[in-house]
């Protein structure tokens, strides 16, 4: 049995059914992150955990607990939220004790542990400040200090990086991440971001429509997307058109072209249309050694983004993206030259219609 | 030029506030023939009658503060919270007060609370201090009201329900720990405001016989030539007395200034 289960969970707003059929298992000290777009349901099934939304059906336990009918203040939980949600007339010492007064924690303990917390931000000298005196970043540290010094048995993270500026993004979700793994705390974490899902994760659900369309570690999810909206929302995705030949032998035809994917790869009837996936990294701009699949293509755009360039090429009927690092002695194809792209055949990703 | 016009303004403006006040404070102090004195003021001070009915008045309206606080807050806190949707009505019920006259309300307070009704408050000093104290914040509701509503507003009131609800903590604590700390200046606004309803209202008080500040007034008012004048002025002065204090409190609630 998981640390923190969430079984068959639903919310329906009015006529809206905003999560259908959640299911999830997380383990003890585990980072899992809900990626999605805007009205996906990921805040729905945070705010359902933290007790703020009340599941239509279905049961969150909490170690072993049965949290669904409790309010928040008996759940035991943390939460930072977007807008940071420090009290403005509390000083930062105070924001991070508050939790513990209202647990009744005896004073000599509780300044023990706020002083504990402000260590563990690094934030020990602002103690005495009050929220308005602080920067965002700052800011949403205390938010952690706050939401961790009562101890709680899950952190909740509401998009709590989306009001900060991109550097301060990438060094607090890097503390968060360090914290998170120094306390071994179970954290469930709201993002819109997949890079910053990626790279903080220990698993990630990705959300569509209300539903989970897939879980897994960050590399699963990139490399063996289960559905075409996880194939697109992360990353970036090159599709091709292409017509099964021999399905039994994995043979299909790309542009004009024909692709051995290996036997047992395909499950479509000869010719009917699949749709084949390729990641930019995976695609290589003329002839290389182990990518035997070679196709015709017309250069179209060519971005140069210092260590990396992004080229976009026409194939018959469908522009890729690819990136190719930059080396010195080798310029960028001129645009709209002719030449060839090449890539593996293991590198494919077989979408379902 | 058109700087000009604006002092012109607000030298218009000034003098017609400041001139009557101006002329009124001269008259209270002429009661002696040919001379300025503060002989008003002292007769004023002298009477027992004025400490006696301002000390009451001061109490209700203590009183009252206390029941609009207490009224007025968790209300328009739950509004803004769970029940948006009914903030146009809440709005036009706390306005109402401003258009139903007192005297309509004070008979009707003694039509139904009299001593042969169910619940006889006017036939007890203390039942019917209750029952002013009751119509005296019915009275200050329009102003109670707004003044926290506009309070509420400055903050984020869901998010920082949420997070002191993460925390651990209740319903009570979160009114007492986080809105009204948040909210005091505009709370204290309100308060300022019914102390000077009350000081001054003399349909309720004079209805329902109670010995207030404002039958006294108007008792004085119409007897005597210097005293009402100083009285005004000491109205006055506790008004601005009272603002003072706001913008003290102000001052030294630190977080307060991050809203300016």
């Amino acid at each position: 049995m998981a640390f923190l289960e969430l079984t068959n969970l639903e919310k329906v707003f009015g006529t809206n059914r905003v999560v259908t059929d959640f299911t999830l298992g997380i383990e003890k000290g585990e980072f899992i992150s809900l990626l999605g777009p805007s009205g996906c349901g990921k805040t729905t099934v945070l705010r359902m955990v933290a007790g703020f939304e009340t599941p239509t059906s279905g049961t969150i336990r909490i170690d072993g607990q049965d949290v669904t009918a409790l309010r928040t203040n008996q759940r035991a939980i943390g939460m930072m939220f977007q807008a940071y949600a420090l009290f403005p007339n509390m000083t930062v010492a105070d924001n991070v004790a508050f939790g513990l007064k209202v647990k009744g924690v005896p004073k000599g303990e509780r300044d023990a542990r706020v002083a504990e917390m402000l260590r563990l931000i690094g934030l020990s000298d602002l103690g005495n400040r009050f929220p308005f005196q602080m920067s965002g970043g700052q800011q949403q540290r205390v938010a952690l200090a706050r939401a961790l010094a009562p101890r709680p048995r899950v952190l909740l993270l509401d998009e709590p990086l989306s009001a900060l500026d991109a550097k301060v993004r990438v060094s607090l979700r890097n503390e968060i991440r360090e914290i998170q793994r120094e306390l071994g705390i179970t954290t469930i974490f709201v993002t819109h971001d997949q890079e910053e899902a990626m790279s903080i994760s220990d698993r990630i659900v990705v959300m569509n429509g209300g539903i989970a369309e897939q879980a897994g570690a960050p590399f699963d999810i990139y490399n063996n997307p289960r559905t075409r909206f996880v194939a697109g929302f992360v990353g970036t995705l090159n599709m091709f058109t292409a017509t099964v030949e021999a399905p039994e032998q994995g043979l299909l035809k790309v542009a004009g072209q024909t692709v051995a994917l290996g036997t047992g790869a395909i499950s479509a009837r000869a010719g009917e249309t699949v749709t084949l996936a390729l990641r930019p990294e995976a695609i290589h701009l003329g002839r290389a050694e182990g990518r035997e699949v070679v196709l015709p293509a017309t250069i179209e755009e060519v971005h140069f983004l210092g260590s990396v360039i992004r080229v976009r090429a026409r194939v018959a009927d469908t522009v890729v993206a690819l990136d190719t690092f930059n080396r010195a002695d080798q310029p960028p194809p001129p645009i709209g030259s002719t030449g060839e792209i090449s890539f593996s055949a293991r590198d494919v990703i077989l979408l379902p219609q | 030029m058109t700087r000009v016009l604006a002092w012109l303004a607000l030298l218009l403006g000034v003098l017609y506030f400041l001139l009557p006040l101006a002329g009124m404070t001269e008259f209270s102090l002429k009661m002696r023939r040919g001379e300025y004195s503060f002989d008003a003021y002292r007769k004023v001070f002298e009477d027992p009658q004025f400490w006696a009915t301002f000390s009451y008045s001061l109490v209700l309206a203590a009183a009252t503060i206390l029941v609009g606080v207490l009224l007025v807050v968790p209300t328009a806190y739950w509004v803004r919270l769970k029940l948006p949707q009914a903030r146009p009505v809440i709005e036009f019920i706390t306005l109402l007060p401003l258009v139903i006259p007192a005297i309509v309300i004070v008979f009707g307070y003694i039509r139904l609370y009299n001593t042969s009704s169910l619940l006889p408050l006017t036939g007890s000093a203390l039942g019917t201090d209750i029952l002013l104290t009751m119509g005296y914040a019915t009275l200050a509701l329009p102003y109670m009201y707004r003044a926290v509503d506009t309070g509420l507003r400055t903050i984020d009131v869901a998010t920082l329900t949420e997070a002191a609800q993460s925390l651990g903590a209740g319903w009570f604590t979160i009114l007492a720990r986080i809105i009204l700390p948040n909210v005091l200046v505009a709370v204290l606004s309100g308060a300022f405001l019914t102390l000077a309803i009350v000081i001054g209202e003399f349909t309720m008080a004079a209805l329902l016989n109670r010995p207030a500040f404002g039958p006294y007034m108007q008792i004085l008012g119409a007897n005597r030539a210097y005293e009402p004048p100083a009285l005004a002025v000491i109205a006055f002065a506790i008004t601005w007395g009272c603002m003072g204090l706001i913008q003290l409190v102000t001052r030294f609630s630190k977080h307060e200034r991050a809203k300016v």
